[in-house]
């Protein structure tokens, strides 16, 4: 497949992951934060861990967008579906997420409610134009990534005039979250960051810079393809070794320093700060997260029909707060594998491919397994 | 006696209704002008409420598989034919010979006599192609919205031939694995038909009757051990069964594992594993070492085996687990799709 497969060569991976063990210094260890759910899923698809030496250890942060949405904003979603019929339309893994008493929303769709997965904010609209009779809500989720799509969605429902239409915007931002992990003690460990690649080639590469300066973690933006990961954790390594901290890009040929200024429109004209969000594992942040502008209040759904936001702590056991800060890892957590697995998750990290505990579970036990080389064919 | 004059079904305009189903003229105009005219053999005429069948010298192999799939009509196939396959396959991968076919038809109140035409002459045609006989069956009709235009069932019987000793129980660590095609088509075939994809597609299902590969396998390798078809769940899901059936390992090589351009790129863009969707005319198969090169090579000689590769190995492992070396040289573990195989949101 022409543009994925010279990104994913082996030899060049291989010769990539010898250069890195050559440049690491045996004498210390390199503690790597991958932010984005997308370079974990990278990570552990690919076999990468297993390429790279003993003293790199990789880090999963919490950019994986099912993750950190709270509790209680799942049990809005919840309650709009059971008590308000509507039409409520989401992405695959949001529907999956345990809120109050584990309902999902799949779980609320056999109990009759009207749930139905889309693949974009559009789809949802389409659905509002198709049944003008039913109120269709998107419950929109995501970092930076999906935010554009879900302000064009609402520029789109405001041309057409839509009465029908409204998103429970639950959309938060990169640079925040990784201001929390920072801010937070363990950060003291933590030796840099391997930076978002879908989320910066919005935000663009220059957002990173106060991370470099202020906090002095060295920042390198990465693709999601293994070579890219490799070249950005080997970039790492240099900048570590040479007592450097800056912003690097390694996803050049996507992300641009000012990022995407049509897409940073459509969400300026659209979304506006919030004073404060919940988030899973991180608390709850000042200006953290965005919500409809009031020029858009109509197609806001918590206004429209009435829906206080009401936290609720996480399961007692779980351990995704931790996880999602990097100072636990999901095998340390005592329900993993046990009370909390894929098919009946506690925890939002153990529901979407891009969760810690999820991508561990399906990919990352195998490395304490047994291995025998197979047979050439 | 001559039956009265009735109006034939109207194909073109007709739609079925409550009386289709009811027991009446009508259900037995649509039996005899439709199932009968189309499956046509000496054990539906005799029009009795089974079917008697020839002695067999043989063990019998008896599977059934209910087949629900939306569109009716995805490139590549149609519900009819996926029925026939179906059912064939699951009898085919026992080891056994397939040689009757029941079919059970729920269909929902307003499906076009057109639609249910064509499905049953896909049936008719998929059932003869593959030398097995349709010779009894069954039809309800359910009001509107009671079901998604038709739902089949089809029981399959078999006979298997002594020798031949193939089940999921069976791996043994040493065992080589195969695979007789590229993975995925039917998967990505059937939510492009979905216009779910937001992108066009040309991917055809695979959907095949196996039992002609597995005979031509089972002549060249006779020491076969486990045969299965990777329908629902993908060949993850076969793959971690057969694992704890057999309380054994499986290491595959994901360089060794065909999937197309097309496929691969569809889930790429979707987040989705090649690995965890369904496929309609694939074969894994697992035998010893030994019949590896032989088994290989009778797999290719078939049509539907072509594409066949060694695709990995049995190891002792008692925590069952499927791994995958992967193309870089690392690995991970193949677990079974934990619900739905539901897009990756970026």
């Amino acid at each position: 497949m022409k543009y994925v497969d010279e990104f994913r060569d082996a030899a060049l991976a291989r010769a990539l992951a010898a250069q890195i063990a050559r440049e690491v210094d045996p004498a210390r260890r390199y503690r790597l934060m991958e932010f984005c759910g997308g370079h974990t899923h990278a990570i552990s698809r690919h076999g990468l861990a297993d390429l790279l030496p003993p003293e790199i250890e990789l880090i999963h942060g919490p950019g994986c967008p099912v993750c950190v949405l709270p509790i209680g904003r799942i049990d809005q979603a919840l309650r709009l579906a059971l008590e308000h019929d509507v039409v409520l339309c989401s992405y695959g893994d949001t529907l999956r997420v345990p809120a109050s008493q584990r309902l999902t929303l799949l779980g609320a769709k056999a109990h009759g409610a009207d749930v139905r997965m889309v693949y974009s904010p559009l789809d949802a609209l389409r659905l509002a134009r198709q049944m003008p009779e039913r109120q269709v809500v998107f419950l929109a989720i995501g970092f930076e990534t999906t935010t554009p799509p879900t302000a064009v969605a609402l520029l789109q429902a405001e041309a057409l005039g839509l009465e029908n239409f409204s998103v429970l915007c639950n959309h938060v931002l990169t640079p925040a979250a990784m201001h929390a992990i920072l801010a937070d003690a363990s950060a003291a460990t933590l030796d840099g960051f391997i930076g978002p690649a879908h989320v910066s080639t919005v935000i663009g590469s220059a957002a990173y810079e106060p991370f470099a300066r202020e906090h002095g973690k060295p920042v390198v933006i990465a693709g999601f393809e293994p070579l890219d990961l490799l070249q950005a954790i080997l970039l790492l390594v240099r900048q570590l070794n040479a007592g450097r901290t800056e912003v690097e890009n390694q996803f050049t040929r996507a992300v641009a320093a000012a990022g995407n200024r049509k897409a940073l429109d459509c969400m300026a004209r659209v979304f506006e700060l919030r004073a404060d969000f919940e988030w899973r594992g991180l608390g709850t942040l000042a200006v953290s997260a965005l919500r409809l502008r009031p020029a858009y209040a109509r197609f806001d759904a918590e206004q429209r029909f009435d829906l206080p936001y009401q936290p609720v702590p996480d399961h007692k056991a779980c351990e995704c707060a931790a996880i999602l800060r990097g100072e636990k890892r999901p095998e340390q957590c005592r329900i993993f594998g046990t009370g909390c697995t894929p098919e009946h998750p506690v925890g939002s990290c153990m529901v979407s491919s891009e969760g810690a505990c999820a991508a561990h579970y399906r990919h990352g036990r195998a490395r304490q397994a047994v291995i025998h080389p197979i047979t050439p064919a | 006696m001559t039956p009265l004059y009735s109006r034939p079904l109207d194909l073109e305009q007709g739609r079925i209704e409550l009386s289709h189903g009811a027991g009446g003229r009508a259900m037995a105009q649509l039996v005899a002008e439709l199932f009968a005219a189309e499956f046509d053999n000496e054990f539906l005429a005799q029009g009795d409420d089974g079917a008697r069948l020839p002695r067999c010298d043989g063990r019998l192999v008896m599977a059934t598989d209910a087949h629900v799939v939306t569109p009716l009509f995805f490139p590549g196939g149609d519900i009819g034919c996926l029925a026939v396959h179906g059912t064939i396959n699951d009898v085919a991968v026992m080891g056994a010979e397939p040689l009757y076919l029941a079919a059970s038809f729920v269909l929902e109140e307003g499906l076009p006599l057109r639609e249910l035409a064509a499905i049953v002459r896909s049936m008719g045609t998929a059932a003869r192609a593959a030398g097995v006989t349709i010779v009894t069956g069954d039809t309800k009709v359910v009001e509107r919205g009671k079901a998604d235009g038709v739902f089949i069932t089809t029981t399959g019987v078999g006979m298997l031939r002594d020798g031949i000793e193939v089940g999921g129980a069976n791996a043994r660590a040493g065992d080589a694995v195969l695979l007789s095609g590229p993975l995925g088509d039917h998967g990505i075939a059937i939510l492009a038909a979905r216009h779910q994809l937001g992108f066009e597609s040309s991917v055809q299902s695979d959907t095949a009757a196996l039992h002609g590969l597995v005979a031509n396998l089972l002549r060249a390798a006779p020491a076969t051990r486990v045969l299965r078809d990777p329908t629902r769940g993908g060949a993850a899901a076969t793959l971690n069964e057969i694992a704890r059936q057999s309380r054994v390992g499986i290491v595959l090589d994901e360089a060794a594992i065909a999937v197309r351009t097309e496929v691969a790129a569809a889930c790429e863009l979707l987040g989705l594993d090649p690995l965890d969707l369904a496929n309609e005319g694939r074969l894994i198969v697992i035998c010893p070492a030994q019949q590896a090169q032989a088994a290989l090579a009778a797999l290719r000689a078939h049509p539907l085996g072509r594409e066949a590769a060694l695709i990995g190995e049995v190891i002792a492992d008692e925590r069952c687990f499927v791994q995958l070396r992967t193309r870089l040289g690392g690995r991970r573990l193949i677990d079974w799709l934990a619900a739905e195989a539901l897009p990756r949101i970026c």
